[in-house]
């Protein structure tokens, strides 16, 4: 080891330790703003929210786009987004419903081409983001169109039932309770200690953070920007294809139009979970909470007897309020001024 | 550690007839470059003489265009990249730009080439455990205030300049590359930066130190390259040319393309 004694010390070796506020003040954020909404709901229906029958509708639908933020956290801390997953989900659905009701294969075989397909779409969107350099915003829109396009052409619009007589396994694997506990929030919990531990114990998950943060520096010190990218959008296609076949499994029927009203969801999931638009920074942990308080305005608008059309506005606020403290908070622990100028 | 055979030593890294083409542009042209164990070299030249094109081949960044042969240790590499580059021993120093500046100072010190545990997860404790024992070793930083998990972008040039100067030491370099080091950094920084150069060669290890200040790059390299327009204009033993001399024919270089009249 070559001697550096002292090289670049800096005067006065002001360095000290980060507080637990620097290091996990979005975490902590978006587990507060959490809570004080639940405690909202509680003073306004305390009903509703002391029943766990509340608790056990959103612990079911809300895993439905909260798998695929998982995924999709980390494509938003690589800089890039992917917008196609709607249309993801459903072409994945629409080859398994394909393989198992108009072709009689049995079910892990439509699974494995349902995957397969979500595989290659991620791939294919990976390519034209990583490899080919186009900005993810605007090619994903039109890569949407692509897959939506080719799953209404080859459902040729219609639908096909689900059911648990004749699809006793997904229903056991997506849909029964496992011991009382919704199966959805299970596969959540799964998925998310698999991403979590993807993006804070391995390499790709730290390449995904240096690729975000600065993908000149990366590629200079031996990191394959491409690779990671072209990963990170195949994660997202195999976990709307997972999610595709939970949501169709859940209604017991595969809509030709699964996928829509999705997007909004998943995004807004990991936007308020701390992941930064910019890039370089984001918290599995943040998305996954995320995921439920979304889940819970969902629900807890409506049963907490407020007028559904009070949804969206609380949505918005929740989210508006909560990514300008988080953006405010991240600022001034850089020492910056409140509009980062 | 002295030369092996001191008169005819088997070059850590040897470039030879080496060019680099950007679609019409050839960045370099037919570079032949070495450096010996425990040899220092300079590599001068003006902005858009093809300094950082030459960087880039050493660290495996850019391939050679056809015809061009890279070795090391006498050995013909021929799937020339940074990670295998790095997995010979050379590591490169740039300016402050190559950190990730949102990321905590371990994950910079082991970019690229993370610490794994026998699961072939990340080792983040053993990680952060060797960022902070460099830290206060090698940069000067007491151990009780410092803290791996510090953001790079709350540090000052010269600290960011010592994490990445840590960061190539700390993978026991056979060869250092330094691509303007001293570039930003107040007076004493450089020094400290130019005194850290002198060690590489105290220890046996080489180095490659690029700069357009002759003022920095004179005193402490045992051998210079010029660079003119992609080409090698001049290479001189330190013995063989003062500083004045070699100030005259830079400036008669950069008017003429010749280095002699």
């Amino acid at each position: 080891m070559v001697s550096t004694k002292n090289v670049n010390a800096p005067a006065g070796n002001r360095v000290s330790a980060p507080s637990a506020m620097r290091r996990y003040g979005s975490q902590l954020g978006i587990i507060g703003v959490g809570l004080a909404m639940w405690l909202v709901f509680i003073a306004a229906a305390p009903a509703v929210f002391t029943d766990i029958d509340i608790y056990l509708a959103f612990a079911q639908t809300s895993p439905q786009f909260g798998i695929i933020a998982l995924a999709l956290t980390f494509v938003v801390i690589t800089g890039e987004i992917d917008l196609s997953f709607p249309s993801i989900m459903a072409l994945g659905t629409a080859i398994f419903a394909i393989t198992t009701s108009q072709f009689g294969l049995p079910w892990y075989v439509g699974l494995v081409g349902a995957f397969a397909t979500g595989a290659v779409c991620g791939l294919f969107n990976g390519f034209l983001v990583a490899k080919l350099n186009i900005p993810s915003l605007v090619i994903t829109i039109g890569t949407s169109f692509l897959f939506r396009g080719a799953e209404l052409v080859l459902m040729n619009g219609t639908g096909v039932p689900l059911t648990a007589e004749e699809y006793p396994e997904m229903h056991a694997i997506f849909r029964e309770p496992l011991y009382g506990f919704p199966i959805q929030s299970f596969w959540m919990l799964i998925l998310g200690i698999i991403a979590w531990t993807l993006l804070n114990r391995t390499r790709f998950g730290s390449h995904v953070f240096l690729v975000g943060d600065n993908p000149t520096s990366a590629r200079l010190m031996g990191v394959n920007v491409v690779s990671v990218k072209m990963r990170a959008f195949t994660l997202v296609g195999l976990f709307a294809v997972f999610s595709g076949l939970m949501t169709s499994i859940y209604g017991y029927y595969f809509w030709p139009t699964t996928g829509e009203g999705f997007l909004l969801n998943t995004i807004a999931s990991v936007f308020l979970g701390g992941t930064s638009v910019f890039g370089g920074t984001g918290s599995m942990v943040g998305t996954f909470v995320a995921t439920y308080i979304i889940g819970a305005i969902n629900a807890g608008v409506v049963s907490a007897g407020i007028s559904a059309f009070y949804t969206q506005l609380v949505f918005g606020l929740v989210i508006v309020v909560s990514v300008v403290l988080q953006t405010i908070i991240e600022r001034r622990v850089r020492g910056q001024s409140i509009t980062g100028r | 550690m002295a030369p092996v055979n001191a008169i005819h030593p088997v070059p850590v890294i040897e470039l030879k007839n080496v060019s680099k083409t950007f679609g019409e542009v050839r960045a370099i042209s037919g570079v032949d470059f070495k450096v010996n164990p425990g040899e220092i070299v300079g590599l001068l030249g003006d902005n858009g003489a093809g300094k950082s094109t030459m960087v880039k081949a050493i660290m495996g960044f850019h391939q050679p265009d056809p015809g061009g042969e890279v070795y090391f240790k006498g050995r013909k590499i021929h799937d020339w990249s940074v990670a295998r580059a790095r997995g010979l021993g050379i590591e490169t120093v740039y300016q402050e730009r190559a950190l990730c500046e949102k990321q905590p100072i371990w994950r910079n010190m082991f970019m690229g080439r993370e610490l794994r545990n026998s699961y072939g997860l990340l080792d983040v404790a053993g990680m952060r455990a060797e960022a902070s024992r460099l830290m206060s070793e090698h940069m000067g930083f007491t151990s009780a205030a410092v803290h791996p998990d510090n953001m790079v972008a709350t540090m000052s040039g010269g600290e960011k300049q010592g994490v990445a100067i840590t960061r190539a030491l700390y993978f026991d370099a056979e060869l250092v590359v330094l691509d303007e080091p001293t570039m930003g950094l107040s007076l004493s920084e450089t020094k400290k930066t130019l005194e850290f150069i002198s060690n590489i060669k105290k220890v046996g290890r080489s180095a490659v130190f690029i700069d357009h200040n002759i003022f920095h790059v004179y005193p402490v390299v045992d051998r210079l390259y010029v660079l003119d327009r992609g080409k090698i204009a001049g290479v001189y033993s330190k013995d063989e040319i003062t500083m004045d001399e070699l100030i005259e024919r830079l400036y008669r270089v950069a008017r003429s393309g010749k280095l002699e009249e």
